[in-house]
C-alpha cells in the first residue's frame, strides 16, 4: 500500500531530480520571477561565468519595487526619467539582461505590469502543482493556487538560472486549521495575523505549511494570495492551498495558462493534488473562525497583533526577558504606552497596496466602504496603489478610482511602492501609517516610520475616522453580532 | 567562494531577537548593482543608538557575531548576507536562524551556529573580554575558559564550505541528469511550457 502523503509531499516527490543520501535533493524548478532589486547581481554572476539561462522558456522579468508610482510616460508616450539614480540603474539593468539571456520580460509602462506576485496568478504563470520561486520572501503567495512557491536569495536566483533546479532539504509539514465563518469586517488578512500572533513569526520556521478548514476553502482566490502571501510573516518559507475548482476557474482562459487538449491534461493533474485521508502533519494548529477579530498590529513584528478592540500590551506582561526588552524597545519606537487603546491611536498616512492587499476584491471592499465618505482632516497622505495595470484598468472600469479620489486618496500606478519604500513612497519618520502591507518592522516604510498592518476596509475605516477604527462600527454592525 | 574552516577572534555580543533583514540591511541600500559595499548600511538603525556594538571600538572588526533567536527574519534579500560579509562577519552564533537567510549566508561563505540559548548567554558574556574559537572540521565553539560547544551542520553544507565550492558549478555537473528528468517530465506534465501570446 502506498503510504499516505501530504500536498506538499506530493509536489516535492514529482520535482526529485536526484536524491543524496544525505537527504539533500535537487529539486526541479518549473516557474521563476525575476525582479530588478535581487537579479542584478545574479546575472552578472552568469555573464562572469560565461554561463546562460537554462529555461528562458520557464523564467519571466517584471520590474516592482522601485518604480514610481507617479506616471511613467509623457503625452508623447516618451519615458518620464527617474529621479533617483540608483533606482533608475536597478532598472536599466533588468530591461538589459531579461532580453540579453532570453527572457520574457514585462515592461515599466505595459498594462500587464504590476507586483510580481499579483502578475504571476494574474497572468496564469503561476500553476497548481508547480515549484516556484523568486528572489522576494512574499512569493509563498502564489501557494494559493497550490504551487510549492518559496523566496530565494540571489545566488540562489543564479543558480536556478544557471541550472533550473536548486538543492534544497525537505521541509517539516504543519497544517494550519481554521473552521467556521469569520465574522463580518474580518478578512483573509486578519486571519493571516491572527496566524502570526498565535504562532509567531518564527513559528513556521522550517515548515510547509498547508491551509486547511472551511474558512480556506470558503475564501476566494484573492483572499487565499493574501493569506499565502503572509507565510513568511509567521516564518514558513511556503504555505500550500490544496487547488480545487475554484482554482480551476481562477485560471481558465489566463494568458499563459494551459489550452485546449494540455488545459484537460492540466487540470486532471491538478485535480488530484490533495493531501491523502491519513497522512500526517508533523504540527497542527488550530484555530476558531469566531476568535478572530478585525486585527492590527502595535509593534514592530507582524507577530505583535491584538484584536482593534484591545489595548497596547505591557512589556512586563511578557514571561520571556527577551521578548519583555523587544516589546519596550518596540512601544518605544512606536511611540505608544501599555495600556493604551488601539482605537484611541490616531494615524496620519493610510495605504492601500503591496501584494499582500492590492487586488480587485481588496480594492472592491476598501471603495465600498468608502463610497460617500471622506478621509479625516488629520490624514496627510492617503494612496492606493493598484497590484498591477489590470486591476487599476478593472477598478477604474468599476469606477472605483472615483471612489477613491472623491473621498481624498491618490490612486497610483502599479508597484510595491510604501510597503517598502525602495520608490519615492515613504512614511516620514515618527508619522502613523495605517498599511495594508505585510511588515510592520523598524524603518520599513521608511526611516522611523510607524506602521500599523491592516486589512484593506481597516486602512479604509482608519482613513475616515483619522484614528484606528473597528471597520464593524462603520458597517452597522455591533461587535460580535452575526450578519442577518 | 573563499574557504573556511578556523575562525577565531572576537565577537559582537549583539544578543538581539528577531532581528530582521530590514534591520540588518534596509531597503534603500537594495539599490546597488554589486554585491560588495554594503557595509556601511549594516544595522544602520541600531547604529543610530549611542552605545550600539557595531560602533564599539572594543569590537569593530570581529569576525563573529552573536545573536538572538529568530535571526534574519523577513526578507529574503541576499544584500543582508553581503553586507555582514562586507562588515567581515564570517560567523553567526544564534538559537536559530530564519531558513532563508541562513542559505543565503552559507552561500556567501558565512557560517551559521546554531546553539541553545544558555550557550549564547555564556558565549554572550565572554565575548565583551575575550575571543571565541570556531571550528567548522569539529564543528565547536570554544573559549579559552574551558567552554566547549559542539553544533550540527549540514554535511553538504560544511563540505562547500570547507572546500570553498561553487554550488552552480557542481550542479552543472549534473546537467545530463536534469536533461533526462525534464524528458521524463514533458510526458507527464506536457502543460508545462507557460502559453506565449
Amino acid at each position: 500500500m502506498v503510504q499516505p502523503r501530504t500536498l506538499y509531499e506530493k509536489i516535492w516527490d514529482a520535482h526529485v531530480v536526484e536524491r543524496r543520501p544525505d537527504g539533500t535533493c535537487l529539486i526541479y524548478i518549473d516557474r521563476h520571477l525575476v525582479h530588478e532589486v535581487t537579479s542584478p547581481q545574479a546575472f552578472e554572476g552568469l555573464r562572469l561565468a560565461g554561463r546562460k539561462v537554462r529555461r528562458a522558456d520557464l523564467t519571466l522579468a517584471v520590474p516592482d519595487h522601485n518604480l514610481p508610482t507617479t506616471p511613467r510616460r509623457d503625452a508623447a508616450g516618451n519615458r518620464i526619467p527617474i529621479a533617483d539614480p540608483e533606482s533608475a540603474q536597478q532598472l536599466a539593468a533588468l530591461e538589459k539582461n531579461a532580453p540579453e539571456f532570453g527572457i520574457r520580460y514585462i515592461g515599466d509602462a505595459d498594462a500587464e505590469q504590476g507586483i510580481v506576485h499579483v502578475v504571476g496568478p494574474e497572468q496564469g504563470f503561476t500553476l497548481p502543482g508547480t515549484t516556484l520561486v523568486c528572489g522576494d520572501s512574499h512569493t509563498s503567495s502564489h501557494g494559493a493556487l497550490g504551487a510549492l512557491a518559496f523566496g530565494i536569495g540571489t545566488s540562489e536566483v543564479e543558480h536556478v538560472l544557471a541550472t533550473q533546479t536548486l538543492l534544497l532539504k525537505q521541509s517539516k509539514t504543519m497544517e494550519v486549521v481554521v473552521e467556521g465563518e469569520l465574522g463580518p469586517g474580518v478578512t483573509p488578512k486578519d486571519v493571516a495575523l491572527a496566524i502570526c500572533g498565535r504562532i509567531g513569526t518564527a513559528g513556521g520556521t522550517g515548515y510547509v505549511m498547508e491551509y486547511r478548514g472551511s474558512v480556506f476553502r470558503d475564501m476566494s482566490i484573492e483572499g487565499r494570495l493574501t493569506v499565502a502571501n503572509m507565510s513568511i510573516e509567521a516564518g514558513a518559507r511556503s504555505g500550500l492551498f490544496a487547488p480545487d475548482e475554484k482554482t480551476i476557474a481562477y485560471l481558465e482562459g489566463r494568458p499563459m495558462a494551459p489550452k485546449g487538449a494540455e488545459w484537460d491534461a492540466a487540470i486532471a493533474y491538478w485535480r488530484a493534488l490533495v493531501t491523502d485521508e491519513g497522512a500526517v502533519f508533523d504540527k497542527s494548529v488550530v484555530i476558531d473562525a469566531a476568535d478572530i477579530a478585525p486585527n492590527v498590529t502595535w509593534g514592530t513584528s507582524p507577530e505583535d497583533v491584538v484584536p482593534v478592540t484591545g489595548v497596547v500590551p505591557d512589556p512586563e506582561s511578557f514571561a520571556d526577558a527577551s521578548k519583555r526588552a523587544a516589546a519596550q524597545k518596540s512601544l518605544d519606537y512606536m511611540g505608544l504606552t501599555a495600556g493604551q487603546r488601539l482605537e484611541d491611536v490616531a494615524i496620519e498616512h493610510v495605504f492601500i497596496g503591496s501584494c499582500t492587499n492590492s487586488r480587485i476584491e481588496d480594492l472592491r471592499a476598501a471603495a465600498d466602504l468608502l463610497k460617500g465618505r471622506h478621509i479625516a482632516a488629520g490624514i496627510k497622505h492617503a494612496m492606493v496603489v493598484p497590484g498591477s495595470g489590470l486591476v487599476k484598468r478593472q477598478a477604474e472600469a468599476e469606477g472605483l478610482d472615483r471612489v477613491f479620489l472623491d473621498a481624498g486618496f491618490e490612486w497610483r500606478e502599479p508597484g510595491c511602492s510604501a510597503c517598502l519604500g525602495m520608490n519615492p513612497d515613504k512614511v516620514p519618520a515618527g508619522e502613523r501609517c495605517a498599511s495594508t502591507s505585510n511588515r510592520n518592522f523598524m524603518g520599513r516604510q521608511g526611516p522611523g516610520a510607524r506602521t500599523h498592518l491592516v486589512s484593506p476596509v481597516m486602512a479604509a475605516a482608519a482613513a475616515i475616522t483619522g484614528h484606528l477604527t473597528d471597520v464593524r462600527e462603520l458597517m452597522g454592525v455591533k461587535r460580535g453580532e452575526a450578519v442577518a | 567562494m573563499e574557504k573556511l574552516n578556523i575562525v577565531d577572534g572576537r565577537a559582537y555580543p549583539f544578543g538581539m531577537k528577531n532581528v530582521d533583514t530590514d534591520i540588518v540591511i534596509p531597503a534603500h541600500w537594495l539599490k546597488t548593482i554589486s554585491r560588495s559595499g554594503l557595509g556601511k548600511g549594516a544595522f544602520e538603525v541600531l547604529r543610530k543608538e549611542p552605545g550600539n556594538v557595531f560602533d564599539d571600538p572594543e569590537y569593530t572588526g570581529s569576525p563573529i557575531l552573536i545573536a538572538g533567536d529568530n535571526f534574519g527574519c523577513g526578507s529574503s534579500r541576499e544584500h543582508a548576507a553581503w553586507a555582514l560579509a562586507d562588515l567581515g562577519i564570517k560567523v553567526v552564533i544564534a538559537p536559530s536562524f530564519s531558513d532563508i537567510f541562513s542559505g543565503n549566508a552559507f552561500k556567501n561563505g558565512i557560517l551559521t551556529v546554531v546553539l541553545p540559548q544558555e550557550a549564547i548567554d555564556r558565549l554572550m558574556e565572554v565575548a565583551k573580554s575575550d575571543p571565541i574559537h570556531v571550528d567548522l572540521e569539529h564543528q565547536t565553539v570554544t573559549t579559552q575558559f574551558q567552554d566547549r560547544f559542539q553544533f550540527e551542520i549540514d554535511p553538504f553544507r560544511k563540505h562547500c564550505l570547507l572546500g570553498g565550492l561553487d554550488e552552480i558549478g557542481l550542479t552543472l555537473g549534473q546537467a545530463d541528469t536534469i536533461s533526462q528528468f525534464e524528458a521524463k517530465d514533458a510526458g507527464t506534465r506536457p502543460w508545462l511550457v507557460p502559453v506565449v501570446a
